[in-house]
């Protein structure tokens, strides 16, 4: 590894958003925008706050994931890749320079959501903010790293599209959104058990209804960024300078 | 040292997508030459390059570039690679693709100026490449190749779609850092490049035809042009 070209691998994408305006405006304010629509199809504070802790891991999750597989399967199937993997570049450099590209686009992606859930929507938190806004920052960047690792698996941007259904919506629906995960049959609460979407979902109700910091509430915090880690390390394993 | 091959391919051989497409290439490319890799579309000359810079899986038969077997970490400084669809990021402008590879490189940022100049695209230095005309993108994605010091480059049809006068110019430049030590491995699907070369590889599915110098493939086949000369290789081959 090689903290140079790594920086220079997120600076090189950070600049390519630049050039690419809509997409950058997308990704900042679409968990917003979608939280606002809920707002008022709930249409009261009261059911929002419930729901909204499990909204704000779920909408940068998903975005996060969609924008980086696609992003990445650009560089695998355009001949960028192939001439970077004949330079001295890490495989980790480029993975990890794609993390923290993207990780700055989610933290600016939470900020925004976050700031209007709380002074506009209404959303009322009993512990802090600043954690609220960690914690979907790292849930976030989980996005990022499965859509790095997603990517892998994918030969056109029409199936990376497709790994959305696979990746993400069965982790949406089993997360304790639509129904406690206490309350679903063995084998569901079982996968939901598995899915890391469900530890950051339980990390963000327990901040928004408590300021206590628990054992608990760190070991999920840990669950999510390990996954990540693990994630962007599969990623790694999966790219290969040699190919047939 | 001045005679020492700087590639080494010995009884190459390569799958992809089932098919052989390399049956038992072998060939050396002496330092500080241009050598013209030739042969019509399909017949494996990417994928011969791509087994030199180390990017391609082999079934058989070794590579050596450098005195090093292709791939290996120590060299990937020292080769500078022109994929034949350009490798550069659309997104970006020519000189931020430059400086990008600069870094990754580590080479000196002063290399973006010259690569620039040495492609003939000043100018051009802070247009967005997706807006960039077919041969100017290639040059870009050539002058990637040239940044650094490479000892080798390996550029796959670098003069598709440029008007004759720049295709001249380029030539000029790769017979220059030649004259430097360089050593050129360079493709073509059209023989009248074949001239500018010191050296040719002919290829034609899969396999080497010759591997001489254009005047003597003229002498060896009794011909009057190199297009004849490839003509008589592939129905000496045929015949045998
Ligand atoms: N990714 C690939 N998968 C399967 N076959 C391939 C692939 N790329 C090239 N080929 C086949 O390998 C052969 C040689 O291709 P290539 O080296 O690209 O030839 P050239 O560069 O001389 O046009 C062709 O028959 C081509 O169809
Ligand atoms: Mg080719």
């Amino acid at each position: 590894m090689n903290t140079t070209i790594l920086l220079a691998t997120a600076a090189r994408i950070l600049n390519q958003f630049r050039h690419d305006r809509r997409t950058v405006a997308l990704m900042v304010l679409m968990p917003s925008l979608l939280l606002i629509l809920l707002r008022f199809v709930f249409n009261s504070e009261a059911a929002f706050s419930r729901a909204a802790p499990a909204l704000l891991a779920v909408f940068p999750f998903a975005i996060m994931f969609i924008v980086t597989s696609i992003t990445t399967l650009r560089e695998r199937t355009t001949a960028t890749l192939e001439r970077l993997m004949t330079m001295p570049i890490a495989k980790l450099d480029l993975l990890f320079g794609y993390a923290l590209a993207f990780g700055v686009v989610a933290l600016v992606q939470v900020l925004v959501a976050v700031g209007v859930s709380l002074w506009w929507l209404g959303l009322s938190i009993g512990g802090s903010v600043w954690l609220l806004v960690v914690i979907a920052g790292l849930d976030a960047l989980l996005g990022t790293a499965l859509g790095l690792f997603a990517s892998a698996f994918a030969r056109t941007e029409f199936q990376a599209v497709q790994f959305m259904p696979l990746f993400v919506m069965p982790q949406v629906l089993l997360c304790g959104l639509f129904a406690p995960r206490e309350s679903m049959t063995p084998v569901l609460e079982w996968l939901s058990n598995v899915m890391p979407l469900s530890y950051a979902v339980d990390a963000l109700t327990a901040v928004t209804t408590s300021s206590d910091i628990t054992g608990e509430l760190l070991r999920n915090l840990v669950i999510v960024a390990a996954c990540g880690l693990l994630a962007l390390v599969l990623g790694a394993v999966t790219l290969r300078r040699r190919t047939p | 040292m001045t005679s020492s091959a700087a590639v080494e391919v010995k009884g190459l051989r390569v799958h992809r997508g089932g098919r052989l497409v390399l049956r038992d290439v072998s060939c050396t490319i002496p330092q500080g030459s241009v050598t013209g890799l030739l042969g019509p579309s399909g017949c494996g000359k990417t994928t011969l390059m791509r087994a030199v810079v180390g990017v391609q899986i082999v079934s058989g038969g070794s590579v050596s570039v450098l005195g090093a077997p292709a791939g290996s970490p120590g060299l990937r400084n020292r080769i500078g690679y022109a994929t034949q669809n350009p490798s550069v990021y659309g997104d970006l402008t020519v000189a931020e693709n430059l400086r990008y590879f600069c870094a990754v490189l580590r080479a000196p940022r002063s290399d973006v100026a010259r690569v620039v100049d040495e492609v003939g695209l000043g100018g051009h230095e802070g247009q967005l490449v997706s807006s960039l005309s077919g041969g100017e993108l290639s040059r870009t994605s050539l002058a990637v190749a040239l940044l650094g010091t490479p000892e080798l480059l390996v550029l796959d049809e670098p003069t598709v779609g440029l008007d004759p006068l720049l295709r001249d110019e380029l030539w000029t430049l790769f017979r220059t850092l030649a004259s430097r030590g360089v050593t050129l491995l360079v493709s073509s699907h059209v023989m009248d490049e074949a001239a500018r070369c010191e050296r040719l590889l002919l290829m034609r599915d899969g396999a080497l035809l010759a591997d001489d110098t254009p005047s003597a493939l003229l002498a060896q086949t009794g011909t009057g042009d190199l297009e004849q000369a490839f003509l008589s290789l592939v129905r000496e081959s045929e015949a045998a």
